[in-house]
């Protein structure tokens, strides 16, 4: 088995850290099988959902030309894999190479979890944590039970975390609202976008949380702006970086 | 048309953050209201499912089941109109109103009104027209349009409410008792429908097999509207229909607990025809719904039910207030259908939204409003009609994420810029991110660098 790790560009670019975690993990589970072409740049999310098409067509079609040699391909994040998986049509000329690429592109928590149906592993994370599930990850690709439908719970993420010892989920009181980050949303509607991330961070904190995780970066890198910026006592962590750390597989 | 700008309105509605946060919070409690009603029912979703199945059938057999409805109401007695636009359904109002020599009508339950512009209208030919429905009533009042499909007076709280009956009911000063201010509007309403000459209501649903017709209410209000004056017009939207009397039920269970989290609207009142002695006319209203018909891509947008669940479950529209979307459908759904009408002065609507999927899974007919917005986000870019300078971003954006060695520099360079650039050139008026938020920490080197460098024996 070939996995084709994909790391989003602002990952790559800003938090490193979490693609390290990425790969240790896959690394982990999948010796000797995890590969990052280095070709790889971007899914093409932030032009596409700007309505911006044709810029967003060479990062789609290049996408699919890295990856497609790939058994599995892998990303840390719900919303890239969503772009791949429900987005691409219309954007990739190939179109039998899309549907190959896009039946085996899996988000990091749903690879370890459907793919590998590995069990949750042990470990220790001694920490009260926030989980904020991130939009993409939980409504478009059902990682979770969203709040609003009205089928059997199940949250394919908290259950990955579940046998580390010593974690505490904190539950906020509304349990899977937007943070605002939106892509240019959190640029074009600033005003908007920063009281929902305020809110949400808000709603964590009143629930105790010590660490916010999430499978999406980029939904932590808006709360997280805004954190720094007041300086509240919390700590953001993708879902990948906890279950590293509870692992205790970090190395070096 | 001046172009209205969501994210200027918005701004101004967050820019008062007690009141932001108060409106947030009252929507909230009834999208809480509405997963608690939902819960009650174990065939929720396979009521969503069979509620999406009619009214897509409906709809793609639309043309037959108008004519149905047209042919078993006027059996039934009523006069049907057809309205190909708000002006056309104005006039056609009006011209009833004037051959009767009718000058006060009352009026309850139509945004279908409000979207035609047809207070204004008759005002303007000298009929008062007065909205019985308490939170449209205050909304009138207060000269303004109502922020909510299904709480128009959402937005107000019960102080304002307090001082303005106060003003044009000579309610106590300081009075904000939600049960005094009601009674207050109801005798000052019961004049109003006593004196009225005509009621005017909206329809929730059309049945074509009956040619009848339901207007759901908490009020009462559209009953007495309609009980009192001998002339009664029904203003619907033409994809309001459903098909046979049997369907009714699966969408009476679903619109009020989508809507208020109450198991059925306090009246569901149900129109087959005049009362003896009285007119029922009813006017089908296009106004740009064959166009959304016509259409691939918002087509399903007609099965709309308009129970605001998707306003009320938007985490943007609860935080930047109905008005903010200048329109008289807002949130999700208005995103949607308001740029069909107009494009160019819509524009930023279908922006007005971080694709968090909430309104898609809370839709009671199972609208695929995310996709569609996303869709529109297409329409706009290919219509020119995006900013300037994020048409230039996302081309410079587009360009540096298919480019490796772009990236590579331009990442770097960035980086190196955010390290050691000074905070004023970082975090001033051009950079929206940095107003509230913290840029991220750039680290040494990025994911690709330390892989590279791992691979060459590096160590990691
Ligand atoms: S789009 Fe769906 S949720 Fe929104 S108002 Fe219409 S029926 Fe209700």
């Amino acid at each position: 088995m070939r996995v084709g790790l994909f790391i989003p560009c602002y990952i790559d670019q800003f938090y490193p850290r979490v693609g390290i975690a990425t790969l240790r993990l896959l690394e982990h589970f999948c010796p000797g099988q995890v590969e990052f072409p280095t070709s790889q740049i971007c899914c093409g999310q932030p032009m596409a959902n700007s309505g911006c098409v044709s810029d967003a067509r060479p990062a789609a079609e290049r996408f699919v030309a890295t990856f497609r040699p790939y058994d599995y391909i892998v990303a840390p994040s719900g919303s890239c894999v969503s772009m791949v998986r429900h987005h691409y049509h219309g954007l990739v000329a190939d179109e039998a190479a899309l549907a190959e690429v896009q039946a085996k592109t899996f988000e990091l928590c749903e690879f370890l979890t459907d793919v590998l149906q590995i069990e949750p592993p042990a470990g220790r994370f001694p920490h009260r944590v926030g989980m904020h599930q991130s939009c993409h990850g939980l409504r478009d690709l059902r990682l979770g039970k969203s709040s609003e439908l009205n089928v059997a719970p199940f949250n394919k993420v908290e259950r990955l975390l579940s046998k580390l010892d010593g974690i505490e989920y904190t539950q906020p009181d509304r349990a899977d609202e937007c943070c605002g980050f939106g892509g240019s949303f959190a640029v074009y509607e600033e005003a908007v976008s920063c009281m929902m991330g305020r809110d949400r961070i808000s709603d964590h904190q009143r629930a105790g949380a010590e660490v916010l995780t999430a499978g999406d970066m980029s939904c932590l890198m808006h709360l997280d702006g805004l954190i720094r910026r007041e300086r509240r006592p919390l700590r953001v962590l993708h879902v990948a970086e906890v279950l590293v750390e509870g692992m205790g597989i970090g190395g070096a | 048309m001046k172009t209205f700008d969501h994210p200027t309105a918005a701004a101004e509605f967050v820019a008062d953050d007690a009141h932001a946060h108060w409106h947030d919070q009252a929507l909230w409690f009834i999208r809480a209201k509405r997963d608690k009603a939902s819960q009650t029912l174990p065939e929720w979703e396979v009521l969503r499912e069979r509620a999406a199945a009619i009214k897509q059938h409906t709809i793609s057999h639309l043309g037959d089941y108008l004519e149905e409805f047209e042919r078993n109401a006027t059996r039934l007695g009523a006069v049907v109109h057809w309205a190909r636009d708000a002006a056309e359904h104005n006039a056609i109002v009006h011209g009833l109103l004037r051959e009767r020599g009718v000058r006060r009508m009352v009026k309850s339950k139509s945004m279908l009104t409000e979207e035609c512009g047809l207070n204004p209208y008759l005002e303007q030919q000298g009929i008062e027209v007065t909205d019985t429905d308490l939170g449209e009533w205050i909304v009138q009042l207060r000269r303004e349009h109502p922020s909510h499909i299904v709480l128009p007076a959402i937005h107000i709280k019960k102080e304002e409410v307090g001082e303005l009956f106060h003003r044009e009911l000579g309610t106590d000063e300081g009075a904000t008792d939600p049960t005094y201010l009601t009674e207050a509007a109801r005798h000052r309403l019961r004049e109003k429908f006593l004196q009225a000459e005509a009621g005017l209501t909206g329809v929730n649903f059309g049945i074509a097999e009956t040619g009848g017709f339901v207007v759901c209410t908490n009020e009462g209000n559209s009953d007495l509207g309609t009980s009192l004056p001998k002339l009664h017009i029904a203003s619907m939207g033409i994809e309001k229909l459903v098909p046979r009397l049997d369907d009714l039920g699966v969408f009476l269970r679903l619109l009020a607990r989508s809507a208020t989290g109450q198991p059925i609207t306090a009246y569901s009142t149900h129109y087959h025809g005049p009362r003896p002695g009285c007119e029922l006319h009813i006017v089908l209203v296009d106004n740009g719904r064959t166009k959304l018909l016509a259409s691939d891509d918002f087509r399903n947008s007609l099965r709309c039910i308009r129970c605001g669940a998707c306003l009320n479950t938007c985490p943007v529209y609860r935080r930047s207030g109905g008005h903010s979307y200048a329109a008289s459908v807002a949130g999700p759904i208005g995103s949607i259908v308001n740029p069909s009408r107009d494009a160019a002065k819509y524009h930023t609507l279908p922006f007005a939204c971080t694709l968090c999927g909430s309104c898609g899974d809370v839709c009671p007919v199972k609208i695929d409003l995310p996709n569609q917005l996303l869709t529109w986000r297409q329409r706009i870019a290919e219509l020119g009609l995006l900013e300037p300078s994020k048409r230039r971003l996302m081309g410079v954006a587009g360009k540096l994420l298919s480019s490796p060695r772009l990236y590579a520099f331009a990442g770097s360079a960035g980086r190196t810029v955010l390290r050691w650039a000074p905070r004023w050139l970082l975090y001033n008026r051009f950079n929206p991110w940095g107003r509230q938020r913290e840029l991220p920490t750039p680290p040494d080197e990025s994911f690709r660098q330390w892989h590279a460098r791992r691979g060459r024996g590096g160590k990691s």
